[in-house]
Order: structure tokens, then sequence, then C-alpha cells
């Protein structure tokens, strides 16, 4: 029956634990491995111009709805601007302003996004545009086109194909031509498409951004055309009529607005950089988890200031000592001194490395145990010769730092932090068992303890436990239902398996 | 490694593991353990339920008793000195006698001679704590010493050897005797290095000895045949293990006896944790018994009765 609780609730405690990590790992992306890193594009738009005699403000296009990217931050660069965002009729703007500047301006805007395919185009359905206010003859032009383009097409889709197949044609036909004859660019020519749309009653608008690839220099502001079919917007090549995106394009602004408006400067000039970096995927899960509102990362470990992270990195790889400890003592069987004195020796060995480690405890506990059974001899009660090793213990900790500082060994400084109370309860509990269970059970159990000490030292200090630990801490619910099972254990551990053999001879 | 476990619980063999968690967490409740961790109480439990025990001559409790050493054992010539909450016979001081020449010092089990101040100082270290099971403060007993009978005299290299018996749900279920050794320092304990040796519970013969988990015939130190020996006054001993039930209530429970030249045998303590060596000293796996115990079990039955059953059941069929 108790069996069954034990099972029960270790079964809900990994749930739990796992759950949480899924979801965590899954949904929030919180990395699994340490060096995991996310490639992050910082775009730079840099504004140039010839300020005038006046007061100056400029408006920029910036990223409003960005589908396949999440925004990490964005920040401007401009000294002595005012700075702030506004929305206008083609999104966000941004905007600076000065009362005077002198000569040749640059100003920056910074934003740094990073992929997430979960983000989609989330506008509302556009109403049908208005029938465009054009002047004849392009009206005729436009107005025959459509009229042929649509009985060549089924709908949305296959119309805006159609029109840009006949737009593209090398050897267009007349009325293509005409419609043609002042477009400069791909910009313009995107312009010219959207109106033949709205003529032909389909919401459609210009895109622009860029395909993030590397680090690019002068980046090419890519024109594209987006069409709404009812339900979605879809993304059509201007310059082939195909249904696509090209890969890792970035929306920067909608519609026909100008990308830069500076009132009181000549000579604009806007110039893209795109670089591409790695970022920390935690930091960045952060401030997904953080845009969600999910409070997975009010109790994530990485909210707490520097230091206390510090503490709990080590605090929460006890668990896993303990873990190990408990499979040291319960399935293999191996005889140590205390419940969590090994544990706290590894935690020891974490200031002083493996190697020195070990040898300080032997040397300490070997010198320390010779200097108790010199107090014996004195005939002391309990707790002043328990003091009296502990005294020992700290002059012997002290004389070995000298020395090794003297060596120039600078690990032996180290020892100061090294426990000394764990040294002296060792080198007491060693001495009595030395006493009344000879020397051999006394090596025995001290040799235990050192082995399982090793081996939790090992585990505590496997660097990406330690990652997956602090970034997952909920693991510790399954670490703690593997101790609960442990608990329940009630097959031989191994070293009976040899004790015992003598048994199975028959 | 899986095939050397199966093969183990094959033969009935009882693992740390599952002792702990399927019999003392079931059987023995914590509340229970002071009657059998404080030697002082088991002492009068068992006295009121009428079993042997050694007789008492004096209890030190506080530091400031320790001067009442000599006054306690002022007419005795031999005594034991044991914490009261010792755990593995550890901390136990036999003294078999005083030295000829001067009447403050005193002879040792084995043969050394130590002081009044030395065994003071002893007594000391027990009140501070140094051999309890917790490390607390703890009392001082100060015993009859037992003249063992002859019978164990040529498989024992001095001290006293005992008989334990593990008992199930007040059913005797595996005896073994425990014979000193050089290496035990005198000591009756296994982890010391005492040879065990299994008992036949139908006849009280000793069967094959073991000594640090390695089957042996002949005592390391006498080199005497460790079979064979026929223990005297068995029935009565088996139904006193089996009163050990009653006295503390506890389902698996050992019982520890040593047999007095004069008095015949006596309760010297009981273990809330018996070991499990005692299986390879009786060369048979107490999972097995256990369970044949469980089969039989009949809760009115009385010690005599149970110890009756249980000499039945496992006598040994050779």
């Amino acid at each position: 029956m108790k069996q069954r609780y034990v099972y029960v609730l270790a079964a809900l405690l990994a749930a739990i634990g796992l759950s949480v990590f899924f979801y965590k790992w899954q949904v929030l992306g919180f990395p699994l491995d340490e060096d995991q890193e996310t490639p992050v594009w910082t775009i730079e738009a840099a504004v140039s111009f010839d300020s005038g005699p006046g007061s100056v403000k400029v408006q920029l296009q910036v990223p409003t709805l960005t589908p396949g990217f999440r925004v990490l931050n964005e920040n401007s660069v401009s000294r002595g601007y005012g700075f702030g965002y506004d929305y206008g009729r083609g999104g966000r703007e941004a905007q600076w302003a000065i009362r005077r500047a002198r000569g040749e301006q640059t100003i920056y805007y910074r934003i740094s996004v990073y992929e997430d395919k979960g983000v989609d185009q989330s506008d509302t359905t556009p109403p049908f545009p208005p029938l465009p206010g054009i002047n004849e003859p392009i009206k005729t032009a436009v107005d025959v086109l459509v009229v042929d383009v649509r009985d060549h097409s089924a709908d949305e889709a296959s119309f805006t194909t159609e029109l840009l197949r006949r737009m593209n044609d090398p050897s267009p036909d007349p009325n293509v031509e005409l419609l043609l004859s002042g477009v400069d660019d791909d910009g313009d020519f995107v312009d010219i498409v959207t109106t033949i749309l709205a003529t032909a009653r389909i919401p459609a608008r210009m895109v622009r951004g860029f395909a993030l690839s590397g680090r690019q220099r002068h980046a090419p502001v890519v024109a594209w055309l987006e069409v709404h079919d009812g339900d979605q917007w879809l993304y059509f090549n201007p310059a082939t009529g195909e249904e696509s995106l090209p890969s890792r394009f970035f929306v920067w602004w909608r519609g026909n607005e100008p990308l830069v408006n500076v009132e009181g400067g000549n000579n604009v000039a806007v110039d893209f950089a795109i670089q591409e970096n790695h970022l920390d995927a935690v930091a960045i899960a952060e401030t997904q988890a953080a845009q969600r509102g999910t409070s997975a990362v009010d109790f994530s470990l990485y909210s707490l200031p520097i230091q206390t992270q510090a503490v709990y990195g080590v605090l929460l790889m006890i668990p896993i000592g303990a873990l190990v400890m408990v499979i040291m003592r319960n399935i293999v069987g191996i005889d140590a001194f205390g419940t969590f004195m090994p544990v706290l020796i590894a935690l020891a060995f974490r200031e002083t490395k493996l190697l020195w480690g070990v040898i300080l405890f032997t040397t300490l506990v070997a010198l320390g145990l010779s200097i108790r059974f010199m107090l014996e001899r004195l005939r002391l009660l309990l707790v002043p010769r328990l003091s009296a090793v502990l005294i020992v213990v700290v002059l012997l900790m002290l004389l070995i730092s000298l020395i090794s500082h003297r060596l120039g060994m600078e690990t032996g400084l180290s020892v100061a932090l090294f426990p000394m109370v764990i040294i002296a309860m060792t080198i007491e509990r060693m001495s009595v068992v030395w006493e009344e269970r000879g020397a051999s059970d006394a090596m025995r159990a001290g040799l235990g303890s050192l082995v399982v000490a090793i081996a939790a030292y090992v585990f505590m200090g496997m660097a990406w436990l330690e990652h997956l630990i602090f970034t997952f801490p909920e693991l510790l619910l399954i670490i703690l239902a593997l101790v609960l099972l442990t608990g329940r254990y009630t097959g031989y551990r191994l070293t009976e398996l040899r004790r015992f053999s003598e048994l199975t001879r028959n | 490694m899986f095939a050397a476990a199966r093969k183990l619980r094959d033969s009935g063999v009882l693992g740390l593991n599952e002792r702990n968690a399927e019999f003392i967490m079931r059987l023995n409740p914590r509340r229970l353990y002071p009657r059998v961790d404080d030697k002082a109480l088991t002492k009068e439990l068992a006295l009121a339920a009428g079993m042997a025990v050694p007789d008492l001559y004096g209890i030190i409790a506080h530091q400031g008793e320790v001067r009442d050493f000599a006054k306690i054992v002022s007419d005795r010539e031999s005594f034991v000195v044991k914490p009261a909450r010792g755990s593995g016979g550890d901390g136990i001081l036999v003294v078999t006698g005083r030295s000829q020449r001067k009447r403050s010092s005193f002879r040792l089990s084995s043969g050394v001679i130590i002081s009044e101040g030395e065994i003071r100082h002893h007594i000391s270290n027990i009140v501070g704590g140094q051999y309890s099971l917790s490390g607390n403060r703890d009392k001082a007993l100060i015993e009859y010493c037992v003249h063992f009978d002859p019978t164990f005299a040529e498989v024992s290299y001095q001290g006293v050897p005992d008989i334990r018996v593990v008992v199930y749900r007040g059913y005797p279920a595996m005896a073994m005797v425990r014979l000193p050794t050089r290496a035990s320092d005198g000591k009756a304990n296994l982890h010391q290095g005492a040879v065990g040796a299994g008992v036949d519970l139908g006849r009280g013969v000793t069967l094959g000895g073991v000594l640090d988990d390695h089957v042996i015939e002949e005592h390391p130190d006498t080199g005497a045949l460790v079979a064979g020996l026929e223990i005297p006054q068995w029935e009565f001993i088996l139904e006193s293990s089996a009163r050990g039930y009653e006295v503390t209530e506890l389902g698996y429970l050992g019982v520890d006896m040593v047999i007095d030249r004069d008095r015949g045998p006596l309760i010297l303590e009981m273990n809330a944790r018996p070991g499990l060596n005692i299986q390879i000293a009786n060369a048979a796996g107490l999972a097995d018994r256990i369970a044949r115990i469980e089969r039989i079990h009949n809760a009115d039955a009385t010690p005599a009765e149970r110890a009756a059953v249980a000499q039945r059941e496992f006598a040994a069929t050779a």
C-alpha cells in the first residue's frame, strides 16, 4: 500500500518536473545547452543629410509588424535630437527633431531581431480599397488590363499572378507599356501594381524590407507585393509573379510612404547595414517569456542578482550530490562516514579542485588523526577534545597555506575556504571507529567517504548539468522522485552480491 | 550481476535495503527503540518480564558521579563497564579482576592492566556521549561480569562468546554463536573480527563458522573445530529470546544472550537492527525463514509455544 503511494508521488513529481521542463524548453525556447546561441540580426539605418539653417525634423519609417521575427530591442543614436515614436499612415515612424543643427548630420536607428516562426501577420482584414483617382489615358489602360486579366483568372491570387506575368512580359502589350512608362525602380513598379489591384477591388500593398543574411553593408531595400485574399496576406514576388517570400525576409515598412522625410535638410540618404550576432539563447527566451506574460520567467533564477545566482549555482548541485550519495550507499553499498559528509566534502573539493582537494583532505585527516591519538593520552572530555582537534586542524591548514605559498603553489591558499569543521568531524568519527573497530574498518569507511565524495564531485562539477539544473530548477523534482524511489528499493546492494556470495555456493 | 542477484533471491537471502525498508521500518516503530537502545531500560523491562539478566551494580549518569566509581566497585573483583546507548559493542570494558599488587588497578579481559583513572576517563567519555548512537550524553552501566560457561572455551580467544537469536514477530528465526578472536579484542562482534557460528535451531548444535564474510571450520586462534558444539539449556534460550518480543514489541529483533557458568543463560542486550551476517554463519537466507514464519504465525501463541514451533520448523534436516 505504502509502496504504491511512493510510486504515485514519484510519478506525480516527475510529471510536474518534466512538463514544466518541456514547456520552458519547447515553448519558451530555453536552451538545453549552455553554449546554445540564437542568431540575432541588428539592422541599422543611417539617415544622413545636410541640415539647413533652421530647425530640423526627421521622420523615418520603422518596423511595425514583423512576421517571422521578434524584436529584441531598438534604439536610436542621435546626439542632441529629441526622439520619439509615432504612428503614421504606413505604420510606426521614428521622429527626431532639433532646433538648430549645423552641417552634415547622421542619425542612426538600430533594431535587433531574431527569428521566431510563431510571429504571424496579425493585421485585421483590410476593407476593399476605394477606386483610385487616376487620370486618362492611364485610367482606360488600367480598366482594359483589369478586365482582360480578370477573364484569365479565378481569384485574388491567380489575378495577381496573371497581372504580374503581363507586367513583366519582355514584349508588353501597349496598355502595359503605357503604365510602365514612368517606372524607375521596383518601388514604382509595385506601386503601379497596387493601383491596378485597387481598381480590381483587391486589397494590396507594397512591403519593403531586407533578406537577412550574414553581414551586409549598404543592404538593398527589397520591394515586395502583399495581397489579401480575404483570409490572409499573401506575398508575391513582383518580378516573377510567384507567390513566395525571400528567405528571412524582414519587413521594414508597408505602403507607398517614403522611407524618410526630412524637413529642413537636403541631400537626404538612408543607408542600411545588417549585422548578424549570436546571443545567449537564455536571454532571448527570457525576453520572449516576458513578452508572453508567462510567470515562468518571474521564477527564473536568472532574475536574481548575480551574487545570489552564483550561490544557487552551487546550492542547486547539492541535490545531485545527494542523489549520487543515495545511489552509492543504498544501491552500490559503499561504507561512508555520516549521512551527508561525503557531499559536504565534495562541496569542499569545488574550492580546491579534485586532485589538490584529495591530497589536502587525506593529509589533513591523517595529520589530524595522529594528533587526535596524541590528545587521547591526555584523557580529555569529549567536547574539549573535539574543539582541540578543530583548533589543530585550523593550525594545520594555516601551515599548509603558508608552505604552499612559499613554494609558489597558489592553490594551497584556497584551502582557507575548505570547511574545516567537516575535516574535524571526519577525524573524530574516524578515530572512534579506528579505536573501536580497528584500523581496517576506519580506513574502509574513510576511503568509502572519499570515493563517494569524488563521485559526487564529478557529477556536481558537470558544467552542462549545472546549466541544465540552473535553467530548469524543476528538474530537481525528478531527482526528488528518483530519491523517493530509491527509498523503497528493497533489492540487494552491489556489495552484498559479493558479501553473500558464499550463500549461493550450494 | 543480475544473475548473481537472482541467485541470492532464490536462496532466500535478505539484503540490507529489504531488511530496512520491509522489516525494520514496518515492524519496529521508532518509539519502541529506547527499549533496546537504552540498555538500562532493557534490563529493567527484561527483569520485570521475569527474564534473567546480569546484575546491575550501578549507573553513572553525570560527570560528577564519575568519582563514585570506586565506591560502586569497592567489593567487586570483576565487572563490566558499558555505555547504555552504545552500538555494536563499542565502548565496553570487561574487567576480570584487580591487580595483585595494587587494588586500584584493574585487569582487563585482554590481560592489560589499567588504572582506576583510566577507567574513570573511559566512563567520562561514555557519559560525554562518545559511544552513543547520536553523540548525545549517555549513561555508563557497571554490571556483573559473566563467567562464561566452558562450552565455548575451546573456540574463544578471551572475552565472552554470546548467542544471537534473530526473532521475527516473536518467533526465533535464526541463531548464531559469536566467538571472540584475538582480532576482535575479546569482543563478540562479527564486524570487529569475531567468528560467527550458525546454530541448528532444532538441537542447539553449532554448524560451520564465518569470519569476515568467509566460511571457516576452525577458530583462527585456538584451531578448535567450530561446528558440533552443543549449547546448554537450548530450549530455555529459545524461549527467552521469543519472550524478547513481548518485552520490546519489536517485530524484527536480535536478542543477545550469554551463558553464565553459575546462573545459566542471561540476556545481555537486544537489538532493533540485527545484522545480516547471521545468514552467512548459517548458510541460509533469512527472507526464506521469515516467509515461513509468516505462514505459521499465530498471534495468540505463548513464547514457549512459539519457541517450540520454531525449533521444529527450523531444525536442520541433515
